[in-house]
């Protein structure tokens, strides 16, 4: 779908993304590799230990993403980016307001950071009014609460706004 | 015809009413036939939003099943699978948005006859062949899926080695991404699969002295970490702009479609024979629909016309992708290898229940296993009614603004990776698993085969090892009789499918060449 980007906007090119990714899964194969050499890859008394399957996993990782680094290194030619940087600007406005929701999460629940993460789309991304941003961001909010709490009595976590309620 | 005596218990299950205590009157009512129903809707819904797709939606929902009775749960979740299959064409057709990966071939056709103002015909056109293909996987699913569990009660652990082998070399060989991004992206489930306690030998491994991964990491964290966040940040780069086509749908559009269709049975068939070859072997939906569109238009008279809003480069992908998508079940069934990632998210509610997957279910779980099956004839007629019906109505969901729509898909995502464990550093691994799904995605990594390697990654392991147990350590036990040796030779052909394709056109030369 996105193939046929038009090449003139400026971004980080799709070679580098692809080579630093190639780089990155290799690493993690020999941290694997390293994991299960700790573990024990030989043969114990009762079979193979716990490191030998991990170990020849690692070594697979290893080998598939040095191929496809050599791959990616030796191709040339292509000019393609990954993304131009208005379209990443797009992704992290996704993103980041993501993580800060995950954070508060651990402060204040579910519910309310969820009335945050709501009324911070609503009304910084697609500019809604005050009235319908309200509306929404407590409502749904406040139905999931009774959907899982009440019906299905499956406990989320929950902040100081609901200890206060006893919650 | 023990099959057949099954299937109709199946449907007394399915159809059976209950006493429900709601709002303090005891009522008695067709339970199972109402979770079907909201599973379809739910289903459909998902897969008309972005960023929320068969297999991250079952995932989410799937904590909410876990004080339900094991076949209720399942007519839940696997409704909301074939509502999803049926969800994806409805904004293919109208907004030139594939609501699902394996909806992209439909847009090539449904959308140019949608802007000619012919939605009704391809709609109609979209859900009947869906329905058809789905029919005739369930079908296949009826007659052949005990006999293979039959025969797959006698494997022992080098031949349980020797499908997983198959399942996955298949990947490597039949996806149409790099053999090697396929295998890297692969192997890395494996190795995330292993982290943590080690099954056999109850030793710690890999957890590199942290205490959060000692319990490992859950496969459904990534599958709503990839396959949900993943996808909000994919459609946010896309750049969202819903201007859709209306749908006008009555009775007598459908039944003249209906009688356009009846012409295209061969290639209905045709269909149905690729999605299923496809389905069973994990290539999945995608790769199948494709297949069956390029086809189509090879072999059809109209196939110059293909693009422009031909009915049949409607039928041929939605008749392949349900039938991929309902055969991707029967490998799960009867040998517990699932075909896709929404079948390994419903894989996992097995073990969640109690239930070991794989051939003993057919002997030890009856009622669970023919419940599901008569569920999925049952789903599938419901379902093509309600989406007959309801086309303007969910239609109107698009029209809800992403900018509503994505904070609560991102809330559910949360609650649903939450919910596993109640742990909240598998939120922080959702979104972990969020941008990383991305950034593979953009990368061209496959994530089925990490997800289904996640999952799989265990009791791969332990019949690898038990079978190296019992043979001292030779890697001879995996050639050592004429069953396994067959699976694992089948195993390297599909591993290497590519290479041997690629001679195969060489010694053709010219034949090729011209018919491509």
């Amino acid at each position: 779908m996105s193939d046929d980007r038009n090449t003139a906007a400026s971004g980080p090119s799709q070679r580098n993304v692809e080579i630093g990714l190639a780089i990155l899964i290799g690493i993690f194969g020999l941290t694997i590799i390293g994991g299960a050499i700790k573990a024990g890859i030989g043969w114990g008394f009762d079979g193979p230990q716990a490191g030998f399957f991990p170990f020849y996993v690692g070594l697979l990782v290893v080998v598939a993403s040095a191929v496809t680094l050599y791959q990616e290194l030796t191709a040339t030619g292509s000019k393609k980016i990954f993304a131009d940087w208005g379209q990443l600007k797009q992704v992290l406005s996704v993103a980041i307001p993501t993580l800060v929701y995950i954070i508060m999460i651990a402060f204040l629940g579910i519910y309310v950071s969820s009335v945050a993460l709501i009324a911070y789309f609503m009304l910084v991304i697609s500019s809604f009014s005050y009235l319908r941003t309200a509306l929404i961001a407590i409502l749904v909010p406040l139905l999931t609460f009774i959907v899982f709490e009440k019906w299905f009595l499956v406990a989320l976590p929950k902040g100081p706004l609901e200890r206060m309620l006893g919650y | 015809m023990e099959e057949i005596g099954n299937l109709f218990h199946g449907f007394a299950t399915v159809l059976a009413f209950r006493d429900m205590n709601i709002f303090g009157y005891t009522m008695s009512i067709p339970f199972n036939v109402i979770l079907m129903v909201i599973g379809i809707v739910l289903g459909i819904i998902i897969g008309i939003l972005p960023g929320l797709g068969g297999a991250n939606g079952v995932a989410i929902l799937l904590p909410l099943t876990f004080s339900m009775q094991p076949t209720s749960a399942i007519i839940l979740l696997s409704c909301i699978y074939w509502g999803a299959l049926f969800g994806g064409a409805i904004t293919s057709i109208l907004f030139n948005i594939p609501g699902e990966p394996w909806s992209v071939a439909t847009t090539f056709d449904g959308y140019p006859m949608a802007q000619q103002g012919r939605a009704g015909e391809a709609l109609t056109a979209a859900f009947t062949s869906s329905f058809v293909g789905a029919l005739f996987a369930v079908i296949l699913i009826t007659l052949i899926a005990p006999l293979v569990a039959g025969f797959a009660l006698q494997f022992g652990a080098a031949e349980k080695f020797a499908v997983y082998f198959l399942a996955f070399a298949s990947f490597v060989g039949l996806s149409k991404e790099p053999p090697f991004k396929t295998l890297a992206a692969m192997m890395i489930g494996f190795a995330l699969a292993t982290i943590g306690n080690d099954q056999i030998t109850g030793q710690l491994r890999l957890t590199y002295g942290t205490t959060e991964l000692i319990a490992g990491f859950d496969f459904l964290i990534a599958v709503i970490g990839l396959f949900g966040i993943g996808e909000i940040l994919l459609t946010m780069e896309e750049g969202l702009s819903f201007k859709g086509r209306e749908a006008k749908m009555n009775l007598s559009i459908v039944l003249q479609t209906w009688k356009k269709l009846a012409k295209y049975w061969w290639l209905s068939l045709r269909s149905c024979i690729i999605g299923c070859w496809m389905g069973i072997t994990p290539a999945g939906a995608t790769p199948a629909s494709f297949m069956s569109y390029g086809i189509a238009k090879r072999i059809s008279k109209n196939g110059k016309n293909f693009g422009n809003g031909e009915i049949e480069g409607v039928v041929a992908p939605e008749t392949a992708a349900h039938a991929a998508g309902t055969s991707a079940l029967l490998p799960m069934l009867a040998l517990g290898v699932p075909g896709s990632p929404t079948a390994a998210v419903l894989l996992g509610g097995l073990l969640i229940w109690n239930l070991q997957p794989g051939p003993m279910l057919f002997v030890e779980n009856k009622e669970f296993v023919w419940g599901l099956i008569a569920s999925m004839y049952l789903g599938n007629v419901v379902g093509l009614i309600i989406v007959l019906t309801c086309v303007p109505f969910l239609a109107a969901i698009l029209r809800i603004p992403f900018g509503i729509i994505a904070p609560i898909i991102l809330m559910f995502c949360s609650v649903g990776a939450y919910t596993v464990n109640n742990s909240f550093f598998d939120v922080i691994m959702m979104f972990v698993f969020g941008i990383l799904g991305y950034v593979l995605k953009k990368c061209n990594y496959p994530l089925a085969p990490l997800v289904l390697a996640m999952v799989l990654g265990d009791r791969a392991e332990e019949a690898f090892r038990q079978a190296l147990i019992s043979s001292n350590g030779s890697l001879g036990t995996f050639f050592s009789n004429g069953l396994v040796s067959s699976i694992m030779t089948l195993g390297l052909i599909a591993l290497f499918w590519s290479v041997i394709s690629a001679g195969i056109a060489r010694i053709r030369g010219t034949n090729a060449a011209t018919a491509a």
